[in-house]
């Protein structure tokens, strides 16, 4: 089926497969941030923004994003970081960095809802996005470090 | 000591960081796929034990898009082992391709090769195969029962200790007389532990793709622990010259050990080489579960024997491993139970270690962080604190008084190495007590021991427990770093040493960066690729910060060499009393040279040469990082629920070369020692199938699930390793299941011997307490 959306502000027309994911999608389309995991909404590393809410990529087919906004981590300014993916790689939140790409999204849309979470209601958002590296800790350090900047979570 | 270091010490941002937030392209599946490319799908077995009559692939073959179909009639019939490692390989030749036996649900039985994933999949369904049933082991007691069914029956197995007592592995080492040493003591505290299957659960799969080059040489591009031994080992299996392969380990996302295997990478050579075309291969989550490798389940007892007042008589440690369906990793992951842990308590003099690992019908044990420490440690610094309780003395207070320290040795080193006996040392640094104090006071030992705060029906305790491990194999590990200089006063490292998200490129650089006088961005790592980088045996056992990073080290103080070489020629000075520092070579008088006019001078100027050097380094010994992990729990008496609400661990790595990237080892590895220790399992049914494969089932930590896990740093220098440093990368998952276990004792009264402690364990344990005695 053909399906018009708008990926990281660009307009585009793609065909999809009845039973593709919008997770093999965006894959195949090149967005390959978003990473396969689990394929079954467990592992949190396919999360994209669908209209900005962080989603789970693998659990929905790509026609239901037919109309929809999607960003990637590909569509966050490429010149400079992101504050963000600033925070992480300062607080050395990225080990191997398969998760990064979904848990930098996921906090960012944490972030344009609540400019002044606690690092509980961090914590409690990134539930979903899982790391086996970490143990969380320098992660939510990076996502605190960018709601106590200067410019605060406003960011998101 | 990191004041007067320009880069080693500090927390540099990982040099791949920029890439991994930017969710470049970097990881095997995220390659454009190749023209042509196949697509890879295994057939598993459904059953735990059979042997294969028949195979029908007829209507497989003749599904359009199918290009290959893959099983025992048309693949070698060497026996092989799968497992990563030095030549020739500790463990048992008890594996082929494609077996005319299953040994377990999720052997292999057939793959297809394909078009699409979709084609390939279905291909799969219409392979017919007519499987004799043959009953099951499906426990260590039931592989070593009398009369067991024998799992590797074959007659052309290599180094299986005893196949047909389905024992794959053994291990005996003795110093002094146990016996009668246990015998003649006054008190005796003897630890049964039992520890459950678990996976690595790296969040990318397996994923490998093979193509040939122009020149018709097999590339593989692998998520791998071990390039060269990937290399060594399809050489072998698939005749194949060596030298016609190249395999390159891109960014991967994480290993733990279960990349340390050669799983898969055969299969896409073996399409590729017969297809001529491009093959791609990536594990389903489902497939990382069930056929990929796992943490061996054991069973240890340990025995103290000491005096009235806690004096250590004797250590007795006997240990059955279940090693699943192949010996992969069985032997040497059982003689590390014992070799990274009990030189630990050092003053004794009748120590024994006796272990066997047995097939089973279940998953295959492989290399998992820790190997094996972690299953020892459960049973060990339980019996520490059964001792310190019946003696009547503060656990914290005896293990001081008893642990190693630097300057001494332990006979273990000698009696047990990897699979074999091992290597004298004597412990070149030793932070430990100070790590224990550094810790008790962050955790607050003094007041919380023995306190049990109440509230409601949790009850609050704090453990502790301590732990060594080591860095690297000392006289097995090699290592090697090329350095060469640009015309810029740049530098080019190249390392066979495999980054598994460790940041161990960075690591590694920063060595260089700091021995040549440079800023990190002036050294342009390369790593990993069997090509274009000198050998080295991989990521494990601890050994890319300690080992490969001594060869940088050895390699950049050449380079070093030949820069204050041409120096003094510039500067007409004897090169004695130049000093290297900030990009420049500097005279007593004042005057210097740039690196980047020494640079052009060799490439374009007077005596024109390359500047460059390759080292190796062999290590003569494993320095151990060393631990003390404290926690705080709560448990709910009437649930039976164990709530971590604090960690500390402090570790002694010698010098930090990267403080983050450091820390950020042990907190990875404590995370996921707690949910080794309160949650995750993988289970199996009566057949042999696993009910835990998926995400779903099989719980890793979320950010919901730890506590907050501070790590300290506490700084030793190592003189026999690179700037000071030991490796750091296992030892924390040895800590949090005898951490929690002696919490709980000091919270309830009751002890903990099986993992993973869940609530209904935990819950019976107290209803049996409260209904004894």
């Amino acid at each position: 089926m053909r399906i018009a959306a708008e990926i990281n502000g660009r307009r585009i027309e793609e065909t999809v497969g009845p039973g593709e994911t919008l997770l093999e999608a965006l894959r195949r389309l090149g967005y390959t941030s978003v990473k396969d995991g689990c394929a079954h909404g467990d592992c949190g590393t396919c999360a994209v923004l669908l209209n900005g809410r962080a989603v789970a990529s693998c659990l929905m087919f790509a026609g239901q994003a037919h109309g929809a906004r999607i960003t990637t981590i590909e569509g966050l300014p490429a010149e400079k970081a992101h504050p963000l993916q600033q925070a992480m790689l300062e607080t050395g939140g990225v080990q191997c960095g398969y998760c990064i790409p979904a848990m930098i999204l996921t906090a960012a849309d944490l972030l344009r809802r609540n400019a002044t979470p606690t690092r509980a209601e961090i914590a409690a958002y990134l539930a979903g996005n899982l790391c086996r590296c970490t143990g969380y800790v320098k992660q939510l350090d990076a996502v605190e470090l960018v709601v106590e900047s200067p410019e605060g979570g406003a960011h998101g | 000591m990191a004041d007067k270091l320009a880069v080693v010490g500090h927390s540099e941002i990982r040099l791949d960081g920029r890439a991994l937030v930017k969710g470049e392209p970097v990881f095997v599946d995220d390659r454009p796929p190749e023209p042509d490319l196949l697509h890879i799908a295994l057939l598993r077995s459904p059953h735990a034990h059979a042997r294969i009559r028949n195979i029908d692939t007829t209507a497989a073959e003749s599904l359009a898009g199918v290009a290959i179909v893959l099983d025992h009639r048309n693949t070698p019939d060497r026996r092989y082992t799968t497992a990563g490692q030095g030549y020739p390989e500790p463990s048992p030749y008890d594996a082929r391709m494609f077996d005319t036996k299953v040994r377990f649900v999720g052997d292999r039985v057939a793959c297809v090769a394909a078009d699409s994933l979709e084609i390939a999949r279905r291909a799969t369904s219409l392979i017919s195969v007519d499987y004799e049933i043959l009953e099951p082991v499906l426990s260590i007691d039931e592989a070593i029962a009398a009369g067991a069914p024998v799992i590797h029956d074959e007659t052309d197995a290599l180094d299986v200790w005893d196949q047909e007592r389905n024992i794959a592995a053994h291990m005996v080492a003795r110093v002094g007389d146990v016996e009668q040493a246990l015998a003649g003591s006054p008190i005796v505290v003897e630890v049964t532990t039992e520890t459950q299957y678990t996976q690595h659960v790296p969040l990318e799969p397996h994923a490998v793709t093979s193509y040939l080059n122009e020149d018709g040489r097999l590339v593989i591009i692998s998520s791998t622990q071990v390039p060269f031994h990937v290399r060594r080992i399809l050489s072998r299996l698939l005749d194949i010259p060596l030298h016609r392969i190249r395999v390159i380990k891109p960014r991967i996302g994480g290993g733990f050990g279960v990349k340390q295997e050669v799983l898969i990478e055969d299969l896409a050579a073996l399409v590729t080489v017969r297809t001529g075309r491009p093959a791609r291969f990536i594990y389903t989550r489902e497939e990382e579960f069930v056929s990929s490798r796992t943490r061996h389940p054991m069973r240890i007892t340990v025995k103290l024997g000491a005096e009235p007042d806690g004096t250590l008589r004797a250590i007795s440690m006997d240990v059955l491993s279940n090693t699943g369906a192949y010996g992969t990793h069985g032997l040497t992951v059982l003689s590390n139970v014992g070799s990274k842990t009990l030189p630990l308590y050092n003053k004794v003099d009748n120590i024994r270690f006796f272990g066997d690992a047995v097939y089973t019908n279940l998953p295959v044990g492989g290399a998992y962080r820790g190997y094996g420490a972690s299953q020892g440690y459960f049973a060990l610094e339980t019996a520490v604190d059964r001792l310190a309780d019946r003696v009547g003395v503060d656990p914290l207070e005896w293990r001081i008084g008893n642990h190693i320290r630097a300057g001494e040795s332990s006979p273990v080193f000698r009696a047990l190495g990897e699979g074999r006996e091992g290597v004298d040392q004597i412990i070149p640094s030793c932070a430990l007590t100070e790590c224990i104090r550094r810790g008790a006071a962050r955790i607050g030992w003094s007041g919380k021991r023995g306190a049990r705060r109440r509230r409601g029906s949790l009850v609050h305790g704090v453990g502790m427990s301590i732990h060594m491990q080591g860095s690297g194999i000392p006289l097995i590990d090699m290592a090697s770093a090329t350095i060469k200089m640009n015309d810029d006063g740049s530098f080019n490292l190249l390392v066979g040493a495999t980054d598994l998200g460790t940041g161990s490129d960075t690591v590694l650089g920063q060595i260089a960066a700091e021995v040549l006088g440079v800023p990190l961005d002036h050294i342009v790592v390369t790593s990993s690729d069997t090509d274009t980088t000198p050998f080295d045996t991989g990521a494990y056992a601890s050994s890319t910060t300690y080992v490969s990073g001594m060869a940088v080290q050895l390699a950049a103080e050449e380079v070093r060499d030949h820069i204050l070489d041409v120096a003094a020629e510039i500067l007409k000075i004897d090169r004695a009393q130049l000093q290297s520092g900030e990009g420049r070579i500097t005279a007593p008088d004042g005057s210097s040279v740039s690196l980047e006019e020494i640079g052009l001078r060799t490439f374009y100027g007077a005596n024109q040469r390359q500047i460059a050097a390759t080292r190796s380094f062999v290590p003569e010994m494993s320095p151990p990082p060393f631990l003390a992990s404290f926690c705080e729990v709560a448990v709910d008496e009437d649930t039976g629920r164990i709530e971590v609400v604090d960690y500390v661990a402090a570790v002694d790595c010698g010098t930090a070369i990267n403080p983050h990237l450091a820390a950020g080892q042990v907190e990875g590895a404590i995370a996921n020692g707690i949910g080794y220790a309160l949650f995750e399992e993988m289970v199996f049914d009566v057949d042999g199938r696993s009910l835990t494969d998926d995400l779903g089932r099989y719980k890793i930590a979320t950010t919901l699930d730890l506590p907050p896990i501070e790590v300290i740093l506490v700084e030793s220098y190592d003189p026999t390793g690179p700037m000071g440093a030991k490796s750091i990368s296992e030892i924390g998952i040895n800590a949090p299941i005898p951490s929690i276990a002696n919490a709980v004792h000091d919270a309830t009264g009751i002890w903990l011997t099986e993992t993973p402690f869940t609530p209904e364990r935990v819950w019976r344990a107290l209803e049996q307490a409260r209904h004894s005695p």
